[in-house]
């Protein structure tokens, strides 16, 4: 017999559709009416709509659709319009910033000048989008929550391809919009400013990015395991504590002798994603402009730990005398 | 339902092996050569390591000749190096090296039969300038080569032309119109091991000197160096050194510091003469025998065939695994060597093999 599950859920209850709460004004925010898709009820919840996309999102995804197509299309151009080279090609193909020499000015439209101009309609996207979140949440009375969330990640965003080659005083600092090009770039990254490891902000980054993954993994599996006795209406259980909030908790104190609280969980979790990008950011923002050696910074501040020299003394041939230049 | 399960299952399998297909099944050997715990290590798939032995097979050498009698100068007319060669020894010499270069086309592949001292094949213009090559890295560029030395044989393995050789890139014509340009970069080239890193790497470093080192000696910054760019060129070079040798980047570098040559292996200094000799062979003996090769020899630029590290190496750490071939034609190891040397004893070989 079908049960219902959480995930993947195979059985879907149809009930009239709902267009949402009220705000209290006329609702005029919504088009459309509303519609189920079984598909996306395996996944989430069925109904599609009603919908709304306002000034603000509608100018966020033409500018989005105006970046898009200045990089797709410089890629396409790049493979000479070959559409089976385009496909071939397609993780290694990008739009490059200018070349170093071009410092902060504005560089020809074929050497980087495609990638300040897609450069600038991203970010406006992405800036818009933000706003429009803002006021959605305005709109129904939610905390903005969402949106602080999403402009920390917009921080780290600028950082790269903004602030930070502002700061260094070139273009050529920033990101190649491409697949693996950006991978490579970040790879280099590393390498030129002598090991982001070392970076104790990157470090800050990568413990809550691997706490964030830690608390989802723990917070999703706690819900799930107690959703047998109405787990996943945790909200209400913030104010209303039922069984399943209280054999969590119980659970937790067992296992690791704490828990959080169904609200506090959910602060804990906004807080490390939000300072991922947040501390990232800022370690970005100190490579090249305040210190240019991680390692050597590392070396300095006795973080780094240095280890027997099993392979003997290593000198630079450029320093030996009589050396081929 | 069932049969969407089903289509589903199928898709994802197809999936998960189209995304697997690219990798190497394990076990994986690596090797611990630094500190404990540093990933001082080199990591090696020992099913590709087995078809790689045969390609690194020294040819047995034939029997060794007297290095007295007449001079090949005073028998041959038209002998410019290898003058002060025993005939005998000059004639095992040029047997060899015609099983190491053109063991199908055999000697005339650079003599005209009719009158061997003719230069009028373009293959003969060339081995003269390689000989002297060779005898130039054995003499001049131990620190990269040692006594292990090299012959025609390291990099032509039995091909008139070596299998790795690079030719100047073609420029992107794009790069000249109003969009699409790559940069010299961004394309699944062999150079770069098919990273998206620029693949102009031998031209700047192997034959223009350009300053391979990125990072700054300073914890803070002084003076603005290097750039992104300039990293990601680098970059595209330890790309071709670690994919020509078979190697990992911790082979030379400890990855936590790629600069500082106390965090790095001894095979550094070795790899840091290898690239100044590859520049010197490219600058002194290759682009010269530019107008030497008829166009069928040249890129697509018409610039000549030049030498990386991989010419030599082809996916070895050491080419032939370390195998010395010089020690038995020692006419190779500089110019005039075979006189300097003391005579011996022909061993039960006949003059003239």
């Amino acid at each position: 017999m079908a049960e219902y599950q959480n995930l993947f859920t195979q059985v879907q209850v149809h009930g009239p559709l709902f267009p949402g709460v009220s705000t209290g004004r006329d609702d005029r925010e919504r088009v459309g009416t509303p519609t189920d898709v079984h598909l996306f009820g395996r996944l989430g919840d069925a109904q599609i709509g009603p919908i709304y996309l306002g000034w603000f999102g509608l100018a966020s995804l033409i500018c989005g659709f105006i970046a898009f197509e200045i990089i797709g299309l410089n890629m396409m151009a790049s493979v000479n319009w070959d559409p089976r080279e385009f496909v071939r090609q397609l993780f290694w193909l990008a739009l490059e910033p200018p070349p170093a020499h071009y410092g902060l000015s504005l560089p020809p439209l074929n050497e980087g000048g495609w990638w300040l101009m897609a450069g600038f309609f991203l970010t406006v996207s992405i800036l818009l989008w933000w706003v429009r979140m803002y006021r959605r949440a305005r709109a129904l009375g939610m905390g903005t929550h969402v949106a602080w969330a999403f402009a920390a990640a917009i921080w780290l965003y600028l950082v790269l391809g903004f602030i930070r080659p502002v700061l260094m005083g070139s273009w050529s600092e920033a990101v190649p919009f491409g697949i693996f090009p950006h991978l490579d770039w970040t790879a280099a990254f590393s390498i030129r400013y002598g090991n982001l490891f070392y970076n104790p902000f990157h470090m800050l980054s990568i413990a809550f990015l691997y706490g964030s993954t830690l608390l989802f993994a723990m917070h999703g599996a706690t819900i799930l395991a107690v959703s047998r006795f109405g787990g996943e209406r945790e909200i209400e259980q913030i104010v209303d504590r039922g069984t399943a909030s209280e054999r969590a908790a119980l659970f937790w104190r067992w296992t690791m002798g704490f828990n959080a609280s169904m609200e506090s969980i959910h602060r804990w979790a906004w807080w490390f994603a939000v300072l991922c990008p947040l501390t990232g950011g800022i370690g970005i923002l100190l490579t090249g402009t305040v210190v240019d050696n991680w390692y050597l910074w590392a070396v300095k501040h006795h973080v780094a730990p240095m280890y027997p020299a099993v392979f003997g003394t290593v000198v630079d041939p450029a320093t030996v005398q009589g050396a081929q230049p | 339902m069932s049969t969407l399960n089903a289509a589903l299952r199928v898709m994802s399998m197809l999936g998960a092996g189209l995304l697997l297909s690219a990798c190497e099944r394990p076990p994986i050997d690596t090797v611990q050569r630094g500190f404990r715990g540093t990933a001082m290590v080199e990591v090696y798939n020992p099913r590709i390591l087995e078809g790689e032995q045969e390609k690194n097979v020294v040819p047995a050498a034939t029997p060794a000749a007297p290095r007295e009698g007449q001079k090949a100068s005073e028998v041959y007319q038209n002998v410019k190096v290898l003058g002060d060669v025993s005939v005998a020894e000059f004639t095992r010499l040029m047997v060899a090296m015609t099983g190491w270069v053109a063991p199908q086309q055999g000697c005339a592949y650079c003599h005209n039969l009719q009158n061997l001292a003719d230069d009028s094949l373009y293959t003969k213009v060339v081995a003269r300038r390689m000989i002297q090559m060779t005898q130039h890295i054995n003499a001049d560029w131990k620190a990269h080569v040692a006594d292990t030395g090299v012959t025609c044989y390291t990099c032509h393995r039995g091909m008139p032309v070596p299998a790795e050789v690079w030719f100047q890139p073609a420029p992107q014509k794009h790069a000249l119109r109003a969009a699409g340009n790559k940069m010299a970069q961004n394309t699944p080239d062999a150079a770069v091991a098919y990273a998206s890193l620029p693949y102009d790497a031998f031209n700047r470093y192997l034959l223009k000197a350009e300053d391979i080192r990125v990072n700054t000696s300073t914890a803070l910054p002084t003076a603005p160096y290097g750039s992104m760019a300039a990293t990601e060129a680098t970059y595209g070079l330890m790309m071709h050194m670690a994919d020509g040798l078979g190697v990992n980047c911790t082979y030379c570098h400890n990855s936590r510091a790629f600069a500082p040559w106390k965090e790095s292996t001894p095979q550094r200094v070795t790899a840091w003469h290898g690239i100044r000799m590859a520049r010197d062979l490219n600058t002194t003996y290759m682009e010269p025998l530019t107008d030497t090769f008829p166009p069928h020899r040249k890129g697509s630029e018409g610039d000549v065939a030049k030498v990386n590290c991989a010419t030599c190496h082809q996916g070895a750490y050491k080419p032939l695994y370390g195998s010395s071939m010089l020690k038995d034609y020692m006419a190779l190891s500089a110019a005039g060597a075979q006189a300097a040397l003391p005579p011996q004893p022909a061993a039960g070989a006949a003059p003239g093999q």
